[in-house]
């Protein structure tokens, strides 16, 4: 047999009091009246009571409760009362399960609706307080570093020589892709312009150059803020969240030298031998555009990039390369020191490391661009 | 932050008597202590003693800033107001370099039991063996394997902490937090997440501990089966007070404390019918 039709209806009773009949299905799963229209109906008999009957309804779930909570929030507002007597006995006892517990007072959150001078406000405090606790982790980092120098830090030996590892050679793989490829797509978009010189031959310069002195270690420095900073953040998350870091401050460890020091070390090491590697690699790259693409001789390449390469470029290069590494393991550190404690806050922490090291390594090149130019390198 | 002589100045003070002197035998003093989370105020005007040797039980209901409380006496956050004094050694206006000396006294058992997941059992109980001992590191090894023998992990020592269950990682935890044999061992939720058996043995353990290390223990729990077994002291956190409204051992607390609100936790919910008697429903 089919179910009635979900439905209320609102009629005078002879005591003076409004009755509301439900009756049908009264179920989430269904389309459930508005408590809006009902309250209308109520109001209009002038009633200043209103009571049930529920011999009607076939089946109920939360979708009954959570219409009656809101009917009796809009009546009450009319200042009608609800008797509860004429209701299915379990709804009875479920609404007053959720009437129990009082709500506790100042605990719901109230919603913020500013202007947009208040959203200004609100940005301008979040920026405040970032940059104090980056100062702060910075200020704790240096001082973590002179006991390194006074030989009073605290780390594993090993750990350091595992992050050495991971930040070196379990990364060549990926230095040597991008690094290949960076080198070809250079070499390519040299050819094309240099080609309408009749200056082919230069395209050895703009890759060994462009690869030394700029994207060796700015490519690397991309690579590894994905790879190890964003890794350093999720480590770091995912040990604020299991209470590691805690069991390290109790124990009177630093955390930050345990943690932060050993991995910046590692970044700071490691850089600049990848970016020659990655500028090597970047090189091989655009001689096998040029030898096979343009038909220049290895010996000349080799040549043309040796003639155009000056031992300052690298050297600039490498100082680039650690530079960027101390920044990535700075901010992979700091964003997982940062890290709330659950599962999204350490995603969270994981992205802001990487936009963080990227926008730092893209802010440093421009400085570094401007003291080269003035210095004359 | 105080330096060292500031520590030591407040001290002299409270021995002359110009500060509330401290109960005799008191191993942790509580004194007016505030928690707040900025502006939201967790508990205040927090005071109380635990006494050389104690069990000494923080209870109150979900929320109502336990573990918040162990967090601020062992300097994971900083008090809105009041002070944490050791013996009659403030820790929370101490310098780093005080506090970390003060540190070292204690252990401290994590709820999720804190190991260090990229460490091995052992190594995780050598690491302040090694950091602040002279031990060689065969010696290390070998008061590594006793402490995680006496807490009955004996050939578990190469095990990482994601290869062994919930109580397992406890009892692991609890073996790196003995390991400098402190004086104070502090206790989040140990039972949280346990089987029933498995929480008693821990309890049986820390019972243990205390009689042969002669450790003072600070638990944050509401297990009661625990807390009967165990407390020979405790403090009652209440919500809506924000502060501790009974204080005692917990028998005693249960069966004869004025406010109902007390011997209703202490009876999970049983009817109180009048003071001083408890009807289970």
């Amino acid at each position: 047999m089919e179910d009635p039709q979900t439905a209320i209806e609102v009629e005078p009773g002879d005591d003076g009091r409004a009755i509301a009949t439900l009756s049908g299905v009264w179920s989430i799963q269904e389309a459930l009246p508005e408590a809006e229209a009902a309250t209308g109906q109520i109001t209009g008999l002038g009633s200043k009571t209103v009571r049930f009957e529920s011999g009607g309804i076939t089946r109920w779930d939360s979708g009954l409760l959570i219409f009656l909570i809101r009917l009796e929030h809009l009546l009450e507002e009319q200042g009608i009362t609800i008797e509860r007597e004429g209701l299915p006995d379990g709804v009875r006892d479920m609404l007053a399960l959720a009437e129990a517990v009082p709500e506790r007072a100042g605990a719901r959150s109230k919603p913020v609706d500013l202007i947009w001078i208040g959203n200004v406000g609100v940005w301008a405090t979040g920026m405040w307080k970032g940059l104090r606790e980056g100062v702060e982790f910075l200020g704790k980092v240096v001082i973590a570093l002179g006991s390194l120098a006074r030989g009073k830090a605290r780390f594993r030996r090993s750990d350091l020589f595992l992050f050495i590892q991971e930040a070196g050679v379990e990364a060549l793989p990926i230095v040597t892709l991008i690094s290949f490829l960076v080198g070809t797509i250079l070499a390519f978009v040299g050819a094309v312009q240099l080609e309408q010189f009749g200056a082919t031959n230069y395209v050895a310069n703009l890759v060994g150059v462009a690869m030394v002195r700029e994207m060796g270690a700015m490519m690397t420095g991309i690579v590894m803020a994905g790879r190890t900073g964003a890794s350093y953040a999720a480590q770091l998350g995912a040990m604020k969240v299991n209470q590691e870091i805690d069991a390290l401050a109790t124990m009177g460890i630093s955390p930050l030298e345990f943690l932060v020091l050993p991995r910046m070390i590692a970044l700071t090491v490691m850089m600049p031998l990848l970016c020659l590697y990655a500028d090597a690699v970047g090189i091989l790259g655009g001689a096998a555009v040029a030898i096979l693409g343009l038909g220049l001789s290895p010996v000349t390449y080799y040549e043309y990039t040796q003639w155009a390469v000056q031992l300052d470029d690298l050297f600039g290069g490498l100082l680039k390369a650690s530079v960027y590494g101390m920044l990535i393991a700075l901010f992979g550190c700091l964003r997982g020191m940062q890290s709330g404690s659950s599962s999204s806050a350490v995603g969270e922490a994981t992205t802001k490391a990487v936009v963080s090291s990227i926008v730092a390594i893209i802010s440093a090149c421009g400085i570094f661009a401007v003291v080269f130019y003035v210095l004359g390198i | 932050m105080y330096s060292a002589s500031d520590v030591e100045r407040k001290t002299a003070e409270v021995k002359r008597g110009e500060v509330a002197a401290f109960e005799p035998d008191a191993h942790i003093t509580v004194r007016d202590l505030t928690m707040a989370f900025g502006d939201f105020v967790v508990m205040k005007d927090l005071n109380f003693t635990v006494k050389r040797g104690d069990v000494f039980i923080i209870m109150g209901g979900s929320g109502s800033g336990k573990s918040t409380l162990l967090r601020n006496m062992i300097g994971l956050l900083e008090p809105a107001k009041g002070e944490v004094f050791y013996d009659d050694k403030s820790f929370t206006n101490a310098s780093q370099e005080v506090r970390t000396q003060m540190l070292r006294r204690f252990g401290v058992l994590y709820q999720t039991g804190g190991l260090w997941s990229s460490m091995t059992l052992a190594e995780n109980v050598a690491l302040s063996l090694a950091e602040f001992t002279d031990l060689k590191p065969a010696q290390i090894r070998e008061v590594a394997a006793l402490k995680l023998a006496l807490v009955g992990l004996s050939g578990f020592e190469d095990y990482y902490p994601s290869q062994i269950s919930g109580g397992m990682q406890k009892r692991a935890g609890l073996a790196r937090a003995m390991a400098l044999d402190p004086e104070i061992l502090f206790f989040d939720e140990p039972s949280a997440g346990l089987d029933p058996i498995s929480a008693r043995l821990l309890d049986d353990l820390i019972l243990e501990l205390r009689a042969s290390l002669g450790a003072t223990v600070v638990v944050v729990t509401h297990d009661l089966s625990s807390i009967f077994e165990i407390a020979s002291n405790s403090v009652f956190l209440d919500t809506d007070t924000q502060t501790i409204i009974a204080q005692g051992d917990p028998r005693e607390l249960r069966d004869s404390h004025p406010d109902p609100k007390v011997r209703r936790f202490l009876t999970r919910g049983g009817q109180v019918e009048e003071a001083g008697h408890v009807q289970e429903k």
